[in-house]
């Protein structure tokens, strides 16, 4: 059982770990470009994908990671009812 | 209209509040499919962040997290995505038709009345919906049947067997059929609520509980999907006016994502009365939070004696506290039950393990 817990934690590490990585460098290159980055995604009328293009982005890395993120803690959704039944 | 001239500076404590209170905001959501919205929004005005840019960027904040939730939630099977589908279109155009009602407010009575408005409606529709929420989920609790399946009530059973040739759509979190001229009224309420108050989810999660009979953990995890649809629109008409400061967003969105998922992760956990409790203890007391601003607006108005600037900033900041208190305690109950329901299933398993090795 031991044995489970463990092999279950390991396996999204390095995912884990390579999310986090492309996640922090996101977030750096925005915050240290603030300027440019509310010039160009604040100009509106078509520009307005702009922004909706990167929420898009830093959900799909960083939603990526946080969930690799409770996985390794080893906080996991239940199991199925059903399966209890 | 573009205020990106407005934008605020940020430090690090200005990043560390704002990813606090999105990880709060997102561990609401991820759990009862709404809230935080009406806390993230005056947490930025508090930073100097101007009204529209707020609403603006809280708005792309949301339908990322409300995606990525709808997401984690699939997985476990709760999302109704037609339903959210269907709902959240009809929500997108109460946005839009409430967004024109509070500019009307606004032309007419100036700022105070369109606060007014904004508060006197938070106060009715959740004094009514909250206490009866709040009042269910305790009748649930004290009859002990909180293990049993939840039962549809009789306006549910009503509305699924209202059939209009023609109108009727299956929707599998009800496992009935139901007239869209029933989803699309309660979808366009939704949408009302959310350009009125910000939280559209206390009146489409009640409703797709009480008067569409959909259960209460697919009714939450579906609300992310209308989140989904009304926040990508409401974005998108803001970002086409330059309101929508990113980093602002994008730093929310960092916290709340942590949130969210592990509020997604605690709806497995919980027995689905616990749902009810959460959204009825948040909506009670933030009833409390805007009845207090009432009397400011009334006085701004003139319609009653003037408050003094004491007073008022006083009741404006007990507001504030109060308001935070009910997303505080709303997260509290959320970790509470789910490391509850986490020891149970580990104690669960345990006993199982020791049964067979005898």
């Amino acid at each position: 059982m031991a044995k489970n817990y463990g092999s279950s934690r390991k396996k999204p590490l390095v995912s884990l770990i390579i999310t986090g990585v492309i996640s922090f460098a996101l977030y750096g290159i925005l915050l240290s470009n603030q300027n440019l980055a509310n010039d160009y995604l604040s100009r509106g009328g078509l520009f307005a994908f702009l922004p909706i293009a990167v929420a898009f982005l830093f959900s799909a890395v960083h939603g990526s990671f946080t969930g690799k993120f409770w996985t390794v803690l080893g906080i996991e959704a239940a199991k199925k009812k059903k399966e209890v039944k | 209209m573009r205020e990106a001239a407005n934008f605020i500076n940020l430090d690090v404590m200005n990043i560390t509040y704002l990813f606090i209170v999105g990880f709060v905001g997102g561990l609401v959501s991820g759990f009862i499919g709404s809230g935080g919205a009406f806390v993230l929004t005056p947490a930025m005005m508090s930073l100097g962040v101007p009204g529209l840019v707020a609403v603006a960027s809280n708005m792309c904040h949301k339908f990322p997290k409300a995606l990525i939730g709808a997401l984690k939630r699939a997985k476990y099977g709760q999302v109704d995505v037609k339903l959210g589908i269907d709902l959240g279109i009809s929500a997108e155009a109460g946005v839009l038709y409430g967004a024109h009602v509070q500019e009307s407010i606004k032309k007419t009575f100036g700022d105070a009345g369109s606060n007014l408005y904004v508060s006197v409606a938070f106060v009715i529709i959740l004094a009514v919906v909250g206490s009866f929420v709040l009042k269910d989920a305790l009748k649930t609790y004290k009859s002990g049947n909180s293990h049993e399946e939840e039962k549809v009530t009789k306006l549910a059973r009503w509305v699924q067997s209202i059939d209009i040739p023609g109108t009727m759509v299956y929707f599998k979190s009800l496992n009935a059929r139901i007239s869209v001229l029933f989803t699309i009224p309660l979808g366009f309420a939704t949408g009302m609520l959310a350009a009125t108050i910000a939280v559209g989810g206390f009146i489409g999660v009640p409703s797709m509980i009480y008067v569409m009979g959909a259960p209460s953990l697919m009714a939450s995890a579906t609300e992310l999907v209308i989140a989904f649809v009304m926040g990508l629109g409401g974005s998108f008409k803001y970002a086409m006016h330059g309101l929508v400061d990113i980093r602002l967003a994008m730093i929310i969105l960092a916290g709340s994502l942590f949130g969210i998922q592990l509020g997604a992760i605690g709806t497995t956990y919980v027995k689905p009365f616990m749902i009810k409790v959460v959204m009825g203890v948040i909506m009670v007391i933030v009833l409390f939070s805007r009845g207090l601003m009432v009397p400011v607006y009334l006085s701004q108005l003139g319609l009653i004696q003037t408050l003094g600037a004491g007073t008022i900033k006083i009741l404006k900041n007990t507001s504030f506290a109060i308001m935070a208190l009910a997303l505080l305690l709303g997260a509290s109950i959320v970790l509470g039950s789910m490391f509850k329901g986490r020891r149970a299933a580990r104690e669960a398993a345990q006993e199982v393990l020791e049964h067979g090795n005898i």
